[in-house]
This record gives C-alpha cells, structure tokens and sequence, in this order.
C-alpha cells in the first residue's frame, strides 16, 4: 500500500466530550510501532472533513452531535470513503448518528448518515452509565470487550442488522446486544477509550485498513493488565449481584 | 422554631460526628439539620449578605479568597471550608456561627437550589467544562439551568468570567452581570454555541458565535499578564492593581480577580481585598509541602483536562520527580477516560510514577504517550520510591487521590 495510513478524528470539537479521541491516538501509534507511516489528523467541524483510511468518532453532547451528523451529511466525504472500503469506529453520540436515526436534545427524530442500520431514540428510563463488559458476537477473533458506557439513547438494530456483540453486563443498546458491526464499520457504546482497555479490536481495524492479517504483536503488558482488572472488578460484581 | 431546632441538631450531630472520628462533622449534621427543617439553608441565610461561588475548577480557592477578601473590613467571615459544597455542607457552616457574610462554595449542578434558598447578593461563575461526566452529564444543560436560575433572581450581583462562552451563556439572562476578563485555556467544551447550535470561535482576544450574535461580553476588570508572570487587575474606568498571591499559577491570578470583583459587589473595596488575598499561603492542602517518612511532596490537585492543561503548564518547568494518582471514586467520576484528553505527552523525558486506584489506566495513557514510567497501587510507596534520589517529589492527584495523600500518615 503507498503513502501514509491516514488516521482522522472526526470533528473532536462537536464528539470529543468522552475521551474518545484516544481511540485514534491508539490506532495511529500501533500502526507506527509496526513501521507503518501513519498522519494523525484532528478534524475540526469548521473544514473539509479529510479523505482518510480510518475515521474516530466519539461521544459528544446532544447539541453538538445533531450539529455534527448535520456537517457530515452535508460534506459527503464520510459515507464516500466509507463505499471505497475505509474503516470506522463510531462511539456513544457518533455510534447513534452514523446509524439512521437518532434523538436531538428534545428527543425528535434526526437523520442520520443511515451507514450502521440502527434507529436510537431517546430512553424513558434513567441515562445507563456504568461498566460494561461484551461477549463479542459480531467480528471474529475477538476476546471479551470491556468500556464505561454514559447514555439515554435506546437503540434499536433493523431486521438483519449485525450487533457487536452481546452485554454479560450493563446496557448497551437496551435489548441485550451493544453496539453494530456492518463491514467495516463498527459501533458501540463503549467508552475507556474502547480502544485502550481493547487492544486486539484496534489490531482488527488496523487490520482491515492495512489490508495485513497478520499484524506483528506489541507489547501489551499494560493494556492486558487493566483489562484483566476490568474484567475481574465488573465480573465480579455481577456475579455477586447475581446470586441475591 | 422549627428552624431553631434544627440548626441546633445540626451542631449536635456535627460535634458527635467529630468526637467519634468521622471525618470532619459538615455533611452528617447538615443532613439531620434539613430532615427536621428542610428549608433550614433559607432560614440560617435570612439576614445574612450570601456570596456563591461555583465553577468546575477553582471553587474552593476562589471561596477562600473571597471569605479573606471581605474579611479585609474586619466583618466576621463564615464559609463551607471543608469544601463539602451541597446544602447539607452550607447548613452546617452556617448554623454554628451568627457571622453577617457567608461564602458559600456551591456545587455546579446544585447553584439553582442553592441560590433559591440562601437569596444570595452575589454569585461568582468561574468557568465550566467536562467533570465528572457521569454525574453531571453535559456542561451545557448546566449552563442553561443556571441562566434559567440567575434569571430568575434580579437581586443577585452576577460575577462571571466574560472568557467563558459557557459561562456567558449562564450568566447572560442575569439583570446585574460584572463580566470580568480572567481568560480560559480550555475551550474544547465551548466549540457548540449554547444560543444558536452554531459555531464559537475563539480569536486572540475573546470570542464570537459565527451563526448569531453571541459574543464575548465587554469585561470591566480584565486580567492582565506579563512576560515575567506578574498579573494586574485592570479595571474599564482605568483603574489597576496589581494581583500578588503566595499562591502559584495563571489560574490564581484569575481566581483572585474574580474574588476581588465579587468582594466589590458585595460592599468591600476591590483593592483592599486584593491586598487581604495577598498573604493566603494555601487553600485546603493545594501545594501543600509535606514530609513522607524522609521524602518531601508538594502536593496538587487536578481533577479534570481543563485543570490539568493549567497545572501542566506550572509543573512543565521542573524537573522534579513526579507522582501521578488517579482515583475514579464518586467524587471522581467512575469513568477515567478522560486521562486521553489531557496532553500528558508534555511529561516525556520526565520520571514519572503512576498510582492511585485506576493507575493501570493512567499507565496505559502514558504508555501511549510515549512516556517512561513505573506503576506502584499504593500512592505513598509511590511517593516514598519517586523521592528515594532526593528533592522535593511533585505529586498531582485527582479528588480524592489528594485528598488521599493530604491525609495519609506521614
């Protein structure tokens, strides 16, 4: 493949409330560890969003997301480089806004860049926020997927449409699945970064953006031990929970 | 009298709560004082001048200011020092003393109520960004309650920094606004404007929504910098002062100013506030020196990005060992994700320890930011290890990670 591995964090202006600008930062640094040339590009809502292999999305207020889905739209350049096969990661208020419809801030229907086949609408219950750990379903070779989730949007997966995975614990989407997987876009409502406390779902994106299956491996002593605290500490107290 | 009886049952369980060890006696007496009077806030402020304080960072050394700034006429001063900042916290400053002005450190998302019950003649607005994200959720729905509220209240004398879009928005439905000039580093919370959903965008001085008329109000005190760190207060009549604090940092400058428009509102002369502020050594532990064993740490207090970019840009000079501890209790927000939005990278080449109950994700992001460093779950060994070589160690703690080590045994 020529030229730089072009990561882009779209718009950290309008959905960097969450953290989830670290996701690009993991991405483009494990590409560069592996000697890859990578440009990390911040995004802001004010420009041209950049042709790229990879776009981050994050969580964002409700404001500020019915902004952003509405400055997407009109650009173009995400749903064009995403039929040319580059790869997304949308999370939390980018999750909600790159599926069909989601809710502004008075829970009216807006629309959505329809790339992810889900519909969110606002809750009726309390915001669900908290941990939560994924039995991944959705992309293969994938171990337990651990975040924070902080949201009030229920969402709903079209008929044929494929979850990330299943929740052992939290909310996710609100039916019992998190998230949405449709080709090389990914979804979910997981924060952390997701891609922190998940290093091998940051090698399968890079792995379809690099078109290399076999990435070498890198040391993930730190990653892996925070994952296992998550898992221990959440699994754990779901367990207790469970058998009250 | 049922007031009365109140108040007292609050000083009652206060002192048994002291005598017993728990902690230092503000929130149990408050609560039991609003069960048996819950308009008991209302009543301890009638006949008393009130000023608020509220803001995501700042609050409690700006309280601090303020309570010397007033003390500056000799009046007896009483504030929520211990920084227990909901109403059961004001309850209990207030019922064990008939001091005629109150300081009142206020929690953002409790102003509204707060400053319903106390009729307050002064409220203080310092800045609002992303904390504790899964408490308050979104700073914005917080500025429009505290329009809603400050609207609502012709009485009040408005203090607000004219930097903050947010924070205009908040204060901008007010009848009585004092826009004061203290700056903001942080605008990544303030980029979606709160009046039209369109665009602010920040110029070298002030700032303008690009979709409406919202804009930067016109300050009548402004802080004002130079090279050497040395600040003024300079006023719109041509008035300045200048602004000299024991305590460090851009940031305390601002505070200071802020105080000293507030204590101006409230009857006291801005100068001879200033000048009270000037011998405040330090607010609640915040720079605090103190020894480990052998190791000395100066210790400090960042709870979220728009506080740490602040305390970087102090501590980037030194080359100081450096503990970090990050804790994600209640008082935290149960959600460290965002160590990603504060530019750690500045500490590359620094010896850096990570600790505190969430130091596995802290030492991922330092990981990723290319910083060297070693973990250790116990925050005093962590000092203890970082100071083994000798100076003094510089230790950053979110909330309760300093408060942790402030109160940890020598």
């Amino acid at each position: 493949m020529s030229g730089p591995l072009r990561v882009v964090v779209v718009y950290p202006d309008l959905l960097g409330t969450y953290g989830d600008g670290g996701n690009g930062l993991i991405l483009a640094r494990r590409a560069e560890w592996r000697g890859r040339d990578v440009e990390l590009l911040p995004a802001p809502s004010d420009r041209p969003l950049p042709e790229a292999d990879m776009y981050c999305l994050g969580g964002g207020e409700d404001g500020p997301q019915v902004r952003a889905a509405r400055t997407l739209i009109d650009d173009g350049t995400l749903a064009k480089r995403v039929a040319d096969g580059a790869v997304v990661l949308a999370v939390c208020a980018g999750f909600q806004i790159v599926g069909r419809t989601f809710p502004g801030a008075a829970g009216d229907a807006h629309e959505g860049l329809g790339l992810l086949e889900i519909d969110t609408a606002k809750g009726t219950g309390p915001r669900a926020v908290g941990e939560v750990l994924v039995d991944p379903t959705g992309v293969e070779h994938l171990p337990a997927l651990t975040g924070f989730e902080n949201h009030g949007g229920v969402t709903a997966l079209a008929e044929g449409a494929v979850p990330l995975g299943r929740v052992t614990a939290g909310v996710g989407n609100g039916d019992g699945s998190e998230g949405a997987v449709r080709g090389r876009v990914v979804g979910t409502y997981m924060h952390g970064p997701v891609l922190a406390r998940n290093p091998v779902l940051a090698d399968v994106l890079l792995a379809w953006a690099m078109g290399d299956d076999a990435l070498e491996p890198l040391d993930d002593s730190a990653a892996d031990q925070l994952r296992e605290e998550r898992l221990a500490t959440v699994g754990g107290r779901r367990r207790r929970r469970g058998r009250r | 009298m049922r007031a009365r009886l109140a108040s007292a049952t609050t000083r009652v369980v206060n002192a048994a709560s002291r005598r017993l060890g728990r902690g230092q006696g503000t929130v149990a007496g408050g609560r039991a004082g609003l069960r048996v009077d819950p308009r008991l806030l209302e009543h301890l402020s009638a006949g008393r001048q009130v000023a608020l304080v509220t803001g995501t960072n700042g609050k409690t050394t700006t309280t601090r200011l303020l309570t010397v700034g007033l003390g500056a006429t000799g009046d007896a001063v009483v504030s929520n020092e211990t920084g227990s900042n909901m109403p059961p916290g004001h309850v209990a400053a207030l019922a064990g003393t008939d001091a005629g002005r109150a300081v009142l450190e206020v929690d953002e998302v409790y102003l509204p109520r707060v400053l319903a019950a106390t009729s307050a003649a002064a409220v203080v607005l310092l800045n609002l960004s992303r904390d504790q994200l899964d408490r308050t959720n979104e700073v914005r729905m917080v500025a429009g309650r505290w329009r809603a509220a400050l609207a609502a209240a012709p009485h009040t004398h408005v203090v607000a920094n004219a930097d903050d879009p947010l924070v205009a928005w908040g204060a901008g439905a007010a009848r009585d606004v004092h826009w004061v000039g203290a700056g903001l580093r942080w605008h990544l919370d303030a980029v979606g404007c709160p009046a039209c959903e369109g665009r602010i965008e920040f110029r070298d001085v002030g700032w303008a929504c690009t979709g409406c008329d919202f804009a930067r109000p016109l300050p009548e005190a402004e802080l004002v910098l130079a090279p050497d760190g040395a600040a003024k207060g300079s006023w719109a009549d041509g008035r300045t002062h200048p602004v000299r604090l024991l305590l460090p940092g851009r940031f305390n400058q601002a505070n200071a100013l802020m105080a000293a428009v507030a204590a101006d509102a409230c009857g006291v002369d801005a100068v001879a506030a200033l000048e009270a502020m000037e011998s405040v050594e330090q607010v609640a532990g915040r720079f605090t020196v103190r020894s480990f064993g052998e190791v000395r740490a100066r210790l400090m207090l960042a709870k979220n990005p728009a506080g740490w970019d602040e305390l970087l840009d102090l501590v980037a000079r030194s080359d100081a060992p450096l503990v970090v501890s990050i804790n994600a209790r209640v008082a935290d927000g149960a959600d460290p994700s965002w160590l990603w939005d504060v530019p750690y990278e500045r500490l590359a080449g620094r010896s850096v320890v990570a600790t505190g109950d969430r130091f596995r994700d802290l030492s991922v992001r330092l990981h990723y930011a290319g910083v060297a460093h070693t973990t250790e779950s116990d925050p005093v060994h962590a000092v203890r290890r970082a100071g083994a070589t000798g100076g003094v160690v510089d230790v950053i703690g979110n909330y309760t990670a300093f408060h942790d080590l402030l109160g940890a045994p020598g």
